[in-house]
């Protein structure tokens, strides 16, 4: 069969401590059988390594920071589509999420097209309203509460029993033993991503991790649950596998219908000692251990970009349970001039 | 009791839960038991064959034999937590 030749735009090009989906998303892409693709990487900093990984991205341009606003972000890409002819955008970070789902439409008229959960689907599943989602869809998650001022923090007790955890809106979770450890986290992660800050109650158990793609009319185009086996400091997987587990499957099915998700999505949950599971958080992108479903069997990306161009895709029913992934760090050595290059032009 | 029939176990002793993910690893003597558990033996039947074939006690075996269940047990790897064999 002769592939369907696409440039496809991929941001999260950070394959670092703490990856982004970039470069998995672009491997699979890869290994497409029904597409050739021609990788435009999108970066924000020189130092993400998907921008010198030439045999996986043929060109990086640099994007402006999501607080830039729209506008600076929609000339950046009108130069680059002018040059690129850019067919699928697949942003892979939560925080420039809302700038390219508003320009949605733009984007679309410029030819590019993106796959993309709605307003209101984002919205909802967001960390702060965790808990009314979990009502709303009958699925158990961890009291929690934002709070927007360090006031807030000794008033925690009685309705939190310490550990807590402290998030971040978008990013950043620590553990808390006591006030003064909140209080150090919420400065922290405020300095960063700003407020409000969510204090979650902490659930003890194994961590287990669901990727599903839903089409937006309600139906699971694919979904591979994952066991983490290694975690680093800052609690991403470094390893996991593929698990055969059915509650888990119906969960995120009866989420997507419910919610009628639209794009790739990621399902963070805690399983107690009574085998209960708890949904931490739902993340409104693929997550960066993507390639693990991609060698279980589903190609979630290759789907991704089908839905987003309006090809019909035929759901994934089974994978490979049992297949894992461990992640590695591995040393690219790079030419001053590369990095002169996408320092100053922000092109390379 | 009972292992749950989506145990997978290998010859070389590796057990793999694919509901959880976890695997585990147990001596020859533990395939052997898991093995004839798996096929729905009761205790009484695995005892004589494992003494049959081993030099060991009566008592070492009922020993060791209860804290292999509790085992299996502890990480999920049976049916039921009720031990049903007199």
């Amino acid at each position: 069969m002769k592939k369907k030749k696409v440039n496809i735009a991929v941001t999260g090009l950070n394959a670092t401590d703490n990856p982004g989906p970039g470069v998995p998303v672009i491997r699979a892409l890869h290994d497409s059988e029904f597409f050739d693709v021609r990788i435009i990487g999108l970066s924000y900093e020189s130092l993400e390594p998907g921008i010198y990984m030439h045999d996986l991205v043929d060109k990086t341009y640099q994007i402006p920071y999501p607080s830039a606003g729209k506008e600076s972000l929609l000339q950046r890409l009108e130069y680059i589509n002018g040059i690129e002819k850019i067919d699928v955008l697949i942003p892979n970070f939560d925080a420039e999420l809302y700038s390219f789902m508003k320009l949605e439409n733009e984007l679309k008229y410029m030819g590019i097209h993106t796959f993309l959960p709605t307003f209101d689907q984002f919205e909802e599943r967001h960390k702060i309203n965790l808990s009314e989602f979990g009502k709303k869809y009958k699925i158990k998650v961890p009291f929690a509460k934002a709070i927007n001022s360090i006031h807030e923090i000794y008033s925690l007790t009685p309705e939190f029993t310490y550990p807590v955890v402290v998030k971040g809106k978008y990013y950043d979770a620590y553990i808390a033993y006591n006030p003064e450890q909140v209080l150090t986290h919420f400065n922290k992660i405020a300095s960063k991503w700003g407020t409000p800050i969510i204090i979650q109650q902490f659930i003890y158990g194994s961590e287990y991790n669901v990727i599903a793609l839903g089409d937006g009319k309600g139906n699971t185009i694919g979904a591979v649950p994952m066991r983490k086996q290694f975690i680093t400091d800052k609690g991403k997987a470094w390893a996991g596998i593929a698990i055969d587990e059915k509650e888990l499957l119906k969960m995120t099915t009866r989420l997507i219908k419910n919610t009628k998700w639209r794009g790739g999505m990621e399902l963070e949950l805690m399983k107690t000692q009574e085998n209960e599971y708890y949904l931490l958080e739902i993340n409104p992108r693929i997550p960066a251990w993507v390639y693990l479903a991609v060698g279980a069997g589903q190609n979630l990306p290759e789907a991704l970009v089908k839905l987003a161009l309006g090809i019909e895709v035929e759901p994934y029913t089974t994978f490979n349970v049992g297949k894992m992934f461990i992640r590695y760090s591995y040393d690219l050595i790079v030419d001053l001039s590369e990095f002169e290059q996408i320092s100053t032009y922000g092109e390379l | 009791m009972k292992i749950k029939k989506n145990i997978a176990i290998s010859d070389s002793g590796f057990i793999f839960n694919p509901s959880t993910g976890e695997s585990f690893t147990v001596n020859p003597i533990g395939v052997e038991i898991i093995t004839l558990l798996k096929e729905d033996k009761v205790k009484e039947d695995i005892k004589k064959q494992i003494l049959d074939k081993y030099q060991t006690e009566d008592i070492v075996f009922e020993k060791d034999y209860y804290d292999f269940v509790g085992m299996l047990n502890h990480y999920h790897l049976a049916e039921t937590n009720e031990e049903e064999e007199s």
